[in-house]
């Protein structure tokens, strides 16, 4: 039984198109050259329609355009999903709408309409500030176009965050440090920072198990992790999650949504959602979900109750990640499950001593120390949930 | 079915075929099968004498086979020659005995290309001492690269047998079979033996088959074995009905009788190969012999080690895989065994490395099963100070040395022959092993080395790393000589300050130091990071001979998680969480079962 009936819900829509593929990234994002929009922008009306009636009421508190390139979407469209969004479901009075978006020149020529669409805050996949880099991550743009687009963004939202990627091939901490000063001397009110992972199924995986790819080792990746930490935090952008900085009161609104593990509809291939304990899963293959939703109006392939203990597990893993921990109070009412009847109780005894973790009858959470450990953690405090 | 009437005694070959790995013994075994007319061209199937896949795969034999091959000569005589496949392994060296010493002579096979390789003169010596009458076949002789001539003087240097009449052949192509066949007959002395005294006949091998149930191989030495008959084992005092007897042609052919000299099977309703002892003496139950034939041995497993199933559900799997195991080789034993590490298992007894190596493998590959195997130990004799003699089996089990008088090890006479090139590496590996050297001769381009060495040094590693550092050209052979006492400690490895039982070893005082260094280095590698130090320790007693430590974990947190990721990452984590379950706890360390048994395989010093 879930709480969050009055809860603001966050909603996501995803657009699956890229102009390439990052060696990187494991998201489900396609190349196309051709995308007929209209229909797309057809079926994810018909679905923010299907999901509002089963949300009825709730009021809406963030949007999140994500990919994919949400950004190579005509401002239109977008203005047509934030328009029918916003007459399904009440908006809060301070709605945070994100858009992702490249940092090239033709998709911030449109970063107007966006603004104008309703979007009021972008966030910028810079990645990283040099153009060496930049080349090796797969990206498009230089990092003077980069920055260019980043002034643009500035200039028409109120609200701007970018990525970048860190510990990548043969950086090292000094390298790094010059870059994050550089990144902070910008004056966004976020920032989120990855570190580079070698997800499985991308063309990094491959490379780096023909060992043509090496990554910095645990402990400089541990460095640079500390350092970010404190570099961010004297810049007053502390990291409020494992890998997202924001000067306090400018988080993504959107974002806290899943790590707090509210309720989120996602619209969308492949668009995970999260109301009322159900998780529901769409078609991930564009051309599946587009067919699905003309052929029958609907395109989800999961639509799961979850069992509290499953709840338990994701707002566990969720909400760890937050400088800020988890209110038991909140755990108790979203997933139906009290707190420390999810956990280990002599390893959250053992991580309390060892310092890696704070808890106490409100609060659960990640010490500074443990927080760059959170998934050694996790199985350590989960492992008799097996 | 009868098959033709007795074969004079003068009419029987029984011989056995001595070659190196490659050079074509089955292939001209197979050769001769099919000169003779034991089979079609068509029954043939390739090496038909390796039956079970291990031994195919390594060319190795594990059990004594036979085959009757019926030869007209051209004296116009019909002979029975009676061919012996032995095993070929110093681990199983008793039953070579045995298999050898109800032969008359021998083939002696070498690769016209290679030439005579080391592992064979281990072989020949056995043959010559047992009196046998050897002929060289100088085989492959088909090969570009053969040099017959240089093989001839390789037999007269190195081997030391005159080699001008050496019958040459191509098995692969079919050249020299018919002389190898005359030279059997002409040169191998016909078996000697009474055929009016009471029966005697020794029991060479023994195998299990699910129809017949045990079926024994047999040498006649004195009188005739008939069907019906009630026998008498010797050594184990039972008596059996005999309800078949008969010989492979390779086919199984069953006739009424075995008369003296020849070589065949028996079936009597047995249900176990434990019950029939390799080197025993059958004979008729009323007025039998009353003196067993010379040479019987009562096998002793040398070399145990635990064996635990990964999945600790496999547990009764594995009892009843060793129980089937064991129905056709007496020669391992086995009890059960608990480890705080590894869970229930056995402690299993074995003639040595290869036979342990076999036997893991066949309950891998047989019987579908994932173990742990510790390292290898030997017996230990440990003399208390009451005056008390125990037998130390497992490290385990090792006193308290407060109360331990001293204790002994056992000991071998190790012959190695080898490459001049490596013999300064092998005599450094033979020192490093607390060895003595006895003798070092040099016959053509090789050594003959003879070495005392503890038997726990062997069963370390002792095999691969000789192997490894001759190039392979190394071979080796050797027999127990007894115990001698040796200063002898149990050393512990304490991971997190808590032993670890599944590593502790007896070593020498002399070797712990290095013996604790380089496990503690090795585990300080496969143990993964956790979220604090880990000390690794080895320890003789309360004193702590070698220490690593591992490191913190620094850093393990996903970088990347949103809404649409959970699901993936939830996956991830119940996989983690599995594996972690899968892993032995020792002082809050998870150890991998990877970093057991990559601890023992110690491969450098």
């Amino acid at each position: 039984m879930t709480g969050g009936a009055h809860e603001p819900l966050a909603l996501y829509v995803h657009w699956p198109f890229c102009v390439s593929k990052c060696p990187y990234c494991d998201f489900n994002s396609h190349v196309r050259t051709k995308v007929p929009e209209d229909a797309w922008l057809s079926a994810l009306l018909s679905e923010l329609e299907s999901e509002a009636a089963l949300t009825p009421g709730r009021p809406l508190g963030s949007i999140f355009f994500g990919g994919g390139t949400p950004s190579l979407m005509q401002p239109q469209s977008v203005e047509a999903i934030i328009g029918r969004a916003l007459h399904l479901w009440p908006a809060a009075a301070d709605i945070e709408i994100t858009l992702e978006a490249n940092p090239n020149s033709v998709e911030a020529a449109r970063f107007e309409g966006f603004a104008k669409a309703g979007v009021n805050r972008v966030s910028l996949g810079l990645q990283a500030l040099n153009d060496a880099d930049l080349k090796a991550l797969g990206r498009q743009h230089s990092a003077a176009e980069g920055l260019a687009a980043l002034d643009i963004a500035q200039a028409h939202f109120e609200r701007v965050s970018f990525d970048l990627i860190y510990t990548r091939e043969r950086q090292t901490e000094a390298m790094w440090r010059t870059e994050l000063t550089r990144a902070l001397a910008f004056g966004t009110e976020h920032l989120s920072l990855y570190q580079l992972t070698v997800e499985p199924g991308t063309h990094f995986a491959a490379r780096h198990a023909r060992g043509d790819l090496i990554l910095p080792d645990e402990d400089p990746a541990a460095d640079m992790f500390l350092m970010t930490q404190e570099m961010t935090a004297a810049a007053g952008l502390p990291a409020y999650e494992t890998s997202n900085h924001a000067r306090p009161g400018a988080e993504s609104r959107h974002n806290l949504t899943y790590w707090r593990y509210g309720d989120y509809v996602g619209v969308g291939p492949g668009a995970h959602g999260r109301r009322d304990g159900v998780a529901t899963v769409r078609e991930r293959l564009p051309e599946r979900w587009l067919r699905s939703m003309t052929d029958k109006g609907d395109a989800l392939t999961e639509t799961r109750a979850l069992p509290r203990p499953e709840r338990a597990e994701e707002a566990m893993m969720m909400g760890l990640r937050l400088a800020e921990g988890i209110s038991s109070e909140d755990f108790a009412r979203r997933t139906g499950q009290p707190l420390f009847d999810t956990i280990c109780e002599a390893a959250a005894h053992r991580l309390g001593d060892a310092g890696l973790i704070e808890m106490s009858a409100e609060h659960f959470r990640l010490t500074p120390r443990g927080r760059p450990l959170l998934d050694a953690v996790l199985r350590e405090l989960m492992i008799q949930r097996a | 079915m009868t098959s033709a009437s007795s074969t004079p005694l003068a009419n029987i070959r029984n011989f056995s075929i001595i070659a190196h790995i490659d050079h074509g013994k089955s292939t001209l075994a197979d050769r001769l099968i099919q000169e003779t007319g034991g089979l079609t061209a068509r029954e043939m199937s390739e090496q038909l004498l390796d039956n079970m896949d291990i031994e195919r795969e390594r060319g190795i034999t594990i059990k004594a086979q036979t085959v009757r091959l019926h030869y007209t000569a051209q004296d116009g005589e019909t002979y029975q020659l009676n061919l012996m496949d032995t095993p070929g392994h110093v681990d199983f060296a008793y039953e070579v005995s045995r298999s050898l010493a109800a032969c008359e002579g021998a083939l002696l096979v070498v690769d016209a290309a290679q030439g005579v390789e080391a592992q064979t003169l281990a072989n020949v010596y056995q043959s010559i001492e047992h009196d046998h009458e050897i002929v060289p076949v100088i085989n492959k002789v088909d090969l570009p690269a053969a040099d017959v001539e240089k093989v001839r003087q390789e037999i007269e240097d190195i081997v030391g047998l005159p080699a001008d009449d050496a019958v040459l052949t191509s098995a692969k192509t079919g050249l020299g079979i018919a002389d190898v066949l005359e030279a059997v007959v002409a040169r191998i002395p016909p078996p000697k033996g009474d055929a009016d005294a009471p029966l005697k006949a020794m029991l060479v091998d023994s195998w299990y088959d699910p129809y017949l149930g045990v079926v024994i191989l047999v040498r006649i030495v004195e009188g005739t074995l008939k069907k019906g008959q009630q026998v008498k084992f010797m050594q184990t005092g039972e008596t059996h009905l005999i309800d078949r007897v008969g010989c492979f042609t390779p086919k199984r052919i069953e006739m009424t009788e075995l008369n003296v000299g020849e070589i065949g099977f028996i079936t009597a309703q047995i249900k176990e190969v434990a019950q029939t002892r390799v080197g025993d003496t059958i004979t008729s139950a009323k007025n039998g012999t009353a003196a067993p034939l010379p040479g019987f041995k009562e096998v002793q497993p040398v070399v145990f080690c635990g064996m635990f199933p990964i999945d600790a559900a496999d547990f009764e799997k594995l009892r009843d895989s060793l129980g089937k195991l064991r129905l056709n080789d007496a020669s391992f034993q086995w009890e059960a065994e608990s480890s705080a590490a590894l869970g229930f298992g056995f402690r299993c007894g074995f003639l040595g490395l290869l036979h342990l190596e076999i036997i893991q493998e066949r309950l891998t590959r047989e019987y579908d099963l994932d173990l742990i195997t510790t390292a290898p130990s030997v017996v230990y004799k440990v003399h208390m100070t009451n005056g008390e003699l125990r037998e130390l089996h497992n490290p385990a089990d090792m006193p308290d040395p407060a109360h331990v008088a001293h204790m002994e090890e056992p000991w071998i006479e190790a012959v190695i022959y080898v490459p001049d090139d490596y013999l300064g590496s092998i005599l450094k590996l033979c020192q490093d092993r607390r060895g003595i050297q006895k003798n070092l001769t040099y016959v053509g381009g090789r050594a003959q080395i003879t070495y005392e060495l503890p038997l726990n040094e062997v069963v370390f590693d002792f095999y691969d790393r000789l192997k490894s550092i001759s190039r392979g050209y190394a071979s080796f052979d050797y027999h127990q000589i007894g115990y001698r006492e040796g200063d002898l400690v149990k050393m512990n490895i304490l991971v997190n300050a808590e032993p670890v039982d599944a590593l502790s070893m007896v070593v020498h005082r002399s070797v712990a130091e290095s013996r604790g260094r380089g496990l503690c280095e090795r585990l300080k590698d496969l143990i993964p990071r956790h979220l604090f130090k880990i000390p690794i320790q080895a320890a003789i007693g309360g004193k702590v001979i070698a220490r690593e430590t591992i490191s913190a974990m620094r850093k393990d947190v996903t970088a990347k998680c949103y809404g649409g990721d959970i699901s993936r990452k939830k996956k991830l984590l119940e996989k983690q969480k599995k594996g972690k379950a899968k892993m032995r706890q020792y002082g809050n360390v998870d150890i991998p079962q990877e970093a057991f048994i990559a601890a023992l395989r110690m491969g450098e010093e």
